[in-house]
């Protein structure tokens, strides 16, 4: 286990926020959880530990089902999830859970080819070819035809894929699922699941892993969030969405598509597949879990006032880090909803 | 020669041991026997705790698991078949090349082709191979090792591809990379352990082979080696051990893919990869099955241990009714 963190470290992902300004009788938040949202929220953290004095917050960025573990096991005082959580598992936690989601981020698929054609078109038909192991070559006749004018090398397509659990992967999968029923009927949609057998689908741990092995990679194509690909500055391919249109990441299609779907009482919204012309067909929202029921209530207080933090300041600094800002209406939905962290 | 004049006083020769001397005595012989017994406790209690936690998993799924080659925690089956193969695939591999070029190595470093002072230059460098960590081992496959492999790879699988080993082209992380990698990793044991058993035998040796009229080769081949043959085998069963048991290196490049091909370009997947990228996130359920993998791979360490032990053992009788 220690060498997965070594490998983490190195990868450039520090998995620890340093703790800033922790005074003696300060005030210590700790949480752990999914890795996607790790880079924003750990600037967060930083910023506002800087700014609150007494009160400092430790996030570690262990996976989103470590989390939940961790919540389970009362080792946190908040957890994240990619996946949210399930009422199974909030009904394990005496006196309830309180779901909140906190960001949204795209999930993209970056490539690898000779000569670097930028923002490549895949037509829906084709990635989700292209992850069954159907569309198998570069040069496919729906490829080429979808992208006039690029030239497509005759290559064979190796798919890198997680080999850790992930919240991503959930929610790559679960987009899969809902645009297609022979996905949902064969891997499915999970945390992990049971990838085509071929000699072209190699798996890398973590983000940073799947982001190395597409770069080191000539015809690769994985799925990774869109805040690691723009960081690593890697291709990334234009999805075509529901509605038919072919849409970029980091633009106005991840706003659209959590404007499409309306938040439930519970604060639980899947994008699976949004509507509307201007979505980016892969989007979700990440959420913080917290104890609706905390011993001391000044570390009930200043959870509730890390949430405030949160959702006021740090939805300015989202959108630079390639993460999409929570809509209005969502971000009134998450202060009221924070108020039963007690 | 003094002390044989002075026969008269026995007494300042030998004396009986003082109770001191019979409580330090004692204690060490305590104290060692503890720690020996210490050490079986702590593999039995490691094997006790390791079973229980899979002992639903093993219940549940039999043997099996051991034959099955799905992994899919949506619908709870688990099988173990890839990994098991994967393992053993790439640790031989690893102990074809890692070992050979060992004893190489160790014979070269031995047997007086180099100045004594160089030679041991030569030996610090090797070792120094060992304290490289497994996941700068990892990156640097990733990033060195399979880019400089690819070429060469694709032409195999062009030209050769009607060979099983040369089947499919290399797409990434792979066996190949994966396995020499870990040759280079296991180098170090194997030279050091071999270094040891070849310096072991007397030079005095040697030189009668020399007396007898033999060529440098013919001594070194035919009488050092044999000799040494026992503690060589045991430098091959300890880096075969250490290429088992390998994981973060491996988990970066040998593409974590649940098949079972004899090509060497194809991804594939080991026993310790798989519980090092699984663990952090499994739920309840899925831990069983992994302590269960876990047991496994324990399983198999043992008998390659034990199955080395035995060999050795047998060499030597053989060497001694000789």
């Amino acid at each position: 286990m220690n060498r997965l963190v070594v490998w983490a470290l190195v990868a450039g992902l520090s998995v620890v926020v340093p703790s800033v300004g922790g005074s003696q009788d300060g005030l210590r938040l700790t949480g752990s959880g999914a890795t996607f949202p790790f880079p924003l929220y750990s600037t967060w953290f930083k910023a506002y530990s800087a700014k609150q004095k007494g009160v400092s917050v430790d996030y570690q960025g262990k996976g989103s089902g470590a989390g939940i573990q961790d919540l389970l096991n009362h080792t946190v005082d908040f957890a994240a999830s990619d996946a949210a959580m399930t009422d199974e598992d909030m009904a394990k936690v005496a006196g309830g859970v309180q779901l909140l989601p906190m960001t949204a981020g795209e999930i993209v698929l970056a490539y690898n080819l000779p000569g670097n054609p930028k923002a490549l078109k895949l037509p829906r038909d084709v990635y989700l070819g292209i992850f069954l192991g159907k569309v198998t070559k570069w040069s496919d006749p729906q490829l080429k035809a979808a992208n006039p004018g690029v030239t497509l090398p005759d290559q064979d397509i190796t798919v890198v894929r997680r080999a850790d659990s992930s919240g991503t992967t959930f929610v790559f999968t679960s987009h899969l699922s809902a645009i297609s029923e022979e996905w949902k009927k064969g891997p499915g949609a999970g945390t992990t699941v049971a990838w085509p057998k071929s000699d072209k689908f190699v798996a890398s741990p973590k983000n940073d892993g799947v982001t190395a092995t597409i770069k080191q990679t000539p015809g690769a194509i994985g799925y990774i969030e869109y805040s690691f690909a723009k960081f690593a500055k890697v291709e990334m391919a234009t999805l075509q969405n529901k509605a038919g249109q072919f849409v970029a990441a980091g633009g106005d299609g991840g706003p659209a598509a959590l404007a499409s779907v309306s938040m439930p009482a519970n604060l639980r919204a899947w994008i699976s597949d949004p509507e509307g012309p201007k979505a980016y067909p892969v989007a979700t929202y990440t959420w913080m879990m917290f104890y609706k029921e905390n011993k001391d209530p000044k570390k009930a207080a200043a959870l509730r006032a890390m949430v405030e933090y949160c959702l006021t300041d740090g939805q300015k600094a989202s959108a630079a880090m390639g993460y999409v800002p929570l809509p209005e209406p969502v971000v009134a939905a998450v202060r009221k909803a924070s108020a039963s962290i007690q | 020669m003094i002390l044989l004049d002075a026969g008269a006083r026995p007494a300042s020769v030998s004396k009986p041991p003082t109770s001191w001397d019979y409580f330090a005595d004692r204690a060490f012989r305590v104290m060692a026997q503890g720690a020996v017994w210490l050490i079986v406790l702590l593999l039995a209690y490691l094997l006790w705790s390791i079973g229980t936690k899979a002992w639903l998993g093993i219940r549940e799924h039999g043997l099996g698991f051991l034959t099955s080659a799905s992994w899919d925690v949506g619908r709870q089956q688990f099988g173990i078949l890839p990994h098991i193969w994967g393992t053993l695939y790439s640790s031989l591999l690893a102990l074809a090349i890692g070992g050979f070029f060992g004893v190489v190595m160790a014979i070269f470093l031995t047997q007086d082709f180099l100045p004594p002072r160089l030679a041991q230059v030569f030996r610090v460098i090797v070792e120094l191979l060992a304290a490289i960590p497994s996941v700068v081992y990892g990156l640097w496959g990733l990033f060195v090792v399979i880019p400089a492999m690819r070429p060469v790879a694709d032409v195999l699988a062009a030209r050769l591809g009607f060979i099983p080993f040369f089947g499919t082209t290399l797409s990434g992380p792979g066996l190949a990379p994966a396995a020499l990698v870990l040759a280079i990793m296991i180098l170090p044991t194997v030279a050091a352990v071999s270094q040891d058993a070849l310096r072991l035998v007397p030079y005095k040796v040697k030189e009668a082979a020399y007396g007898m009229g033999t060529t440098r080769w013919e001594a070194i081949l035919k009488v050092m080696v044999p000799a040494a043959s026992t503690g060589i085998f045991g430098a091959l069963v300890l880096g075969f051990g250490r290429a088992l048991g390998e994981t973060m290196a491996l988990a970066m490049l040998i593409g974590n893919s649940n098949q079972i091909s004899l090509s060497l370009f194809s991804p594939a997947n080991t026993l310790a990869a798989l519980l090092a990228l699984n663990f952090p996130e499994a739920g309840p359920r899925e831990v069983q099955v992994l302590m269960y993998a876990a047991l496994v791979l324990l399983a198999i360490t043992l008998l390659v241990n034990m199955a080395g032990e035995a060999i050795m053992a047998r060499s030597a009788r053989r060497a001694g009714v000789r």
